[in-house]
């Protein structure tokens, strides 16, 4: 070979190697809601109203901004027009009920203001500051993604402004000693303890759990935490072993773990790489009973899989299905605030014509939130908004909402519990989703694979 | 060390490896007859996947039954290709060429890109499958082998028993002399890189059935085909099929012994070994 063509050769792989660094997926982020869309342009939504009140004539109702930006573009769109939605559905019910309202009779009426981030975070970075300097929000929403939401909340909190987060469940972003950030998501390292409880139920005998993720930060984040959880539940990790973002050959890697044996395999990581494992492993007649896997199964086109989507369990922030309500408040000790599931559910199906997903119940709960701590603070002062949010210990149809006090994750949620829910076959043998864990808000017994 | 699971990864990576072999010598067919670095083969590979998935979701056809549509696809579009964005530059620097199939890239990948979005897609195949003791072999697989197999032979007749084919492989062999014999080396170049295009095509539609995939699917398969290529030896067919079995079965061999992240480091480190050490590979450059 002449040595202009060696020259050649490794300029050729050097120029793919750039390309494959450009074309690389951007991180996927942790299950977060995102925002509505907004164009580089500020979108703002129509004045809503409080959903409890109703008596002040609209007129005389002071104007609340609530600023934040929305992935209408880029890798994040699709989630976050999820949570805009939800976002928007929840300022809808406030219009229809007049607005939030103080003891003292003053009425604010909320307003949205967002813009398009592009999915990026350097644009989330100059939308925040021009929220909160030139458009003067008087309380922000989180875009989604925890690597978006992470940058948002640098800047909110270094102008002092009270931020409500959804769709950012990593970790890592809420253990920074935040002031005014308060995190709705279920953090990424619960994101499948649950699941070590339910198999534990469900599998009494078994013993070994196989952990392979996709080496993200947000699936690699609850590994981290599987893997001492399980093992602590006395389980033998047989397999803990991360695969690149991208992976679509999951045959070796399957091998590998059929020979340990394991009673179940929990982790993967996000959509296009869950449903190839899922396939894979159901093409392969894995003998394995229990197989739990992050974001894939609660998609719905999860199901284009057909048969292999049977008993495939996964973790959800939040299913229509869920049975949250008045009296399981009740019988939890806790107040009850906002609409029900199905309320939510048939409210979002009748305006969007389409099943909400957890972001974009995520979405609703955001501004719920907000609204409920405005209403407990009776002021849009926001150090009385924060102790407010501090105090708060409630359940809506989202789910229970807490936020941690201490000094080095505070804002983080302590509360909000996963959901798991599960395909199965229903009579007719079309594939349905049911929830199968935590017991409590079940839809359906869990089914054990074949 | 689990034999089993040695056993198993084996048969895995021997089948998978007919199809990169398939994948890797529409790279190496082209660089043989023509001595141009096609870097527009992966976004090739990715409209293989995407004509399977569109005639077989919006038309309802067989996935399989789609192929040879898409060998035809691919040869017309190889052609155009070629014409559009090589023909004038055919006897520039190689440097030349080089950035006149990376723009073919950049501008395919954005077209499908507008088109189809970076989403994941599939195809839901599934032909059963065999199991002996801890070894499965799914029916996709046999099937792509089958098919890579075939397709591969069909190659070999045409190069070596059809008087096109014998024209391609003179042209290779030396552009003037072919064209003092009468030989049309315009249209057998045409030719040749339309052949490279359709066995990337054909490739993509069998990979199809087999993963999921994305508009950016190509990225890693091309720096793959590439790999495969030297290792085979460049514009070496034989090889290329030889180099792709042997990428197959270290990807899924070494997967049993060490984290399956280090799997592209090693396929990278044989690469930069076979350029150091024996730059015209395995079984020689042609």
């Amino acid at each position: 070979m002449s040595s202009k063509l060696s020259h050649l050769l490794f300029l050729g792989g050097l120029l793919m190697l750039v390309m494959l660094a450009a074309c690389a997926p951007a991180p996927t982020p942790a299950p977060t809601a995102a925002p509505p869309t907004a164009a580089p342009k500020a979108t703002e939504a129509p004045k809503p109203a409080a959903p409890t009140t109703a008596a002040a004539p609209a007129g005389a109702a002071k104007r609340l901004l609530i600023g934040f930006t929305a992935s209408q573009t880029g890798a994040q769109q699709v989630a976050s027009q999820k949570q805009t939605e939800g976002l928007q559905l929840w300022l809808d019910d406030v219009k229809k009920a007049g607005g939030i309202k103080l003891k003292d009779g003053t009425l604010y009426m909320p307003e949205m203001k967002f813009y398009d981030d592009e999915s990026k975070t350097d644009r989330v970075q100059a939308l925040y500051t021009k929220l909160i300097n030139e458009d003067k929000a008087d309380f922000l929403l989180s875009p989604y993604s925890s690597g978006l939401a992470k940058a948002a909340a640098v800047v909110s909190e270094q102008n002092d402004k009270v931020m409500i987060t959804a769709g950012a469940a990593d970790d890592a972003t809420m253990e920074q000693g935040f002031k005014k950030t308060f995190q709705l998501y279920t953090p990424a390292s619960r994101y499948l303890t649950g699941a070590v409880d339910m198999f534990k139920k469900f599998v009494p005998d078994g013993k070994k759990i196989a952990i392979v993720y996709e080496k993200d930060s947000f699936s690699t984040s609850v590994a981290q935490a599987l893997q001492p959880y399980a093992k602590s539940a006395g389980y033998e990790v047989v397999v803990y072993e991360g695969y690149d973002t991208g992976t679509t050959d999951f045959a070796p890697f399957i091998n590998k773990i059929t020979a340990t044996n394991p009673d179940a395999i929990m982790g993967g990581g996000h959509f296009a790489d869950g449903t190839t494992f899922a396939k894979q492993l159901f093409e392969k007649k894995v003998p394995v009973k229990f197989v739990s896997l992050l974001v894939a199964p609660p998609e719905p086109t999860f199901k284009d899989i057909g048969d292999a989507a049977v008993a495939i369990i996964g973790p959800s922030q939040w299913e229509p299905q869920v049975t949250y309500s008045t009296e399981s408040a009740k019988a939890a000790g806790l107040p009850y605030y906002g609409l029900s599931a199905k309320a939510f559910t048939d409210a979002y199906v009748a305006k969007y014509k389409s099943q909400p997903s957890y972001h974009s119940a995520g979405g609703y709960a955001q501004g719920l939130i907000l609204q409920k701590a405005i209403e407990d603070a009776d002021s849009i002062d926001p150090a009385k908004v924060v102790a407010a949010l501090d105090k708060m210990k409630l359940m809506t149809f989202y789910g229970v909402i807490q936020f941690s006090t201490e000094a080095k994750t505070h804002g983080k949620q302590a509360a909000h519990d996963m959901v798991y829910m599960q395909w199965q076959k229903n009579a007719a043998g079309a594939l349905v989703t049911q929830i199968v864990w935590p017991l409590e808000a079940k839809s359906a017994d869990a089914i054990l694979r074949k | 060390m689990n034999l089993e699971a040695l056993i198993a990864s084996s048969f895995d990576g021997l089948m998978l490896g007919f199809v990169y072999g398939l994948m890797a010598m529409g790279l190496t067919l082209i660089f043989g007859v023509m001595k141009v670095i096609n870097l527009g083969h992966g976004p090739v590979i990715v409209i293989g996947m995407f004509a399977v998935l569109v005639m077989s979701q919006a038309l309802g056809i067989n996935p399989y039954l789609t192929l040879p549509v898409v060998a035809v696809l691919g040869i017309a579009f190889g052609v155009v290709m070629y014409f559009i964005s090589l023909h004038r530059v055919i006897n520039a620097p190689e440097l030349t060429t080089l950035l006149a199939t990376f723009a073919v890239n950049l501008i395919i990948t954005g077209l499908m890109t507008v088109i189809f979005s970076t989403s994941p897609r599939g195809l839901d195949v599934s032909l059963g499958a065999l199991q002996f003791g801890a070894v499965t072999i799914l029916g996709t697989r046999v099937t792509a082998v089958v098919i890579a197999v075939i397709v591969t032979a069909a190659l070999y007749f045409f190069l070596y028993r059809t008087r096109q084919g014998k024209s391609i492989r003179a042209v290779a062999n030396n552009r003037n002399a072919a064209e003092l014999m009468g030989i049309d080396s315009t249209w057998m170049l045409a030719l040749s890189f339309g052949l490279g295009i359709m066995l990337a095509m054909i490739s993509g539609a069998l990979l199809a059935t087999l993963f999921s995939f994305t508009v950016l699917s190509g990225g890693g398969l091309e720096t793959k085909s590439f790999v495969i290529v030297v290792l085979g030896g460049l514009g070496n067919p034989t090889g290329a099929l030889f180099g792709g079995i042997i990428i197959g079965l270290l990807e899924s061999i070494t997967t049993i012994f060490i984290p399956v992240s280090w799997v592209p480091v090693l396929e990278f480190v044989v690469f930069v070994l076979i350029l150091l050490v024996r730059p015209n590979g395995i079984f020689g450059a042609r």
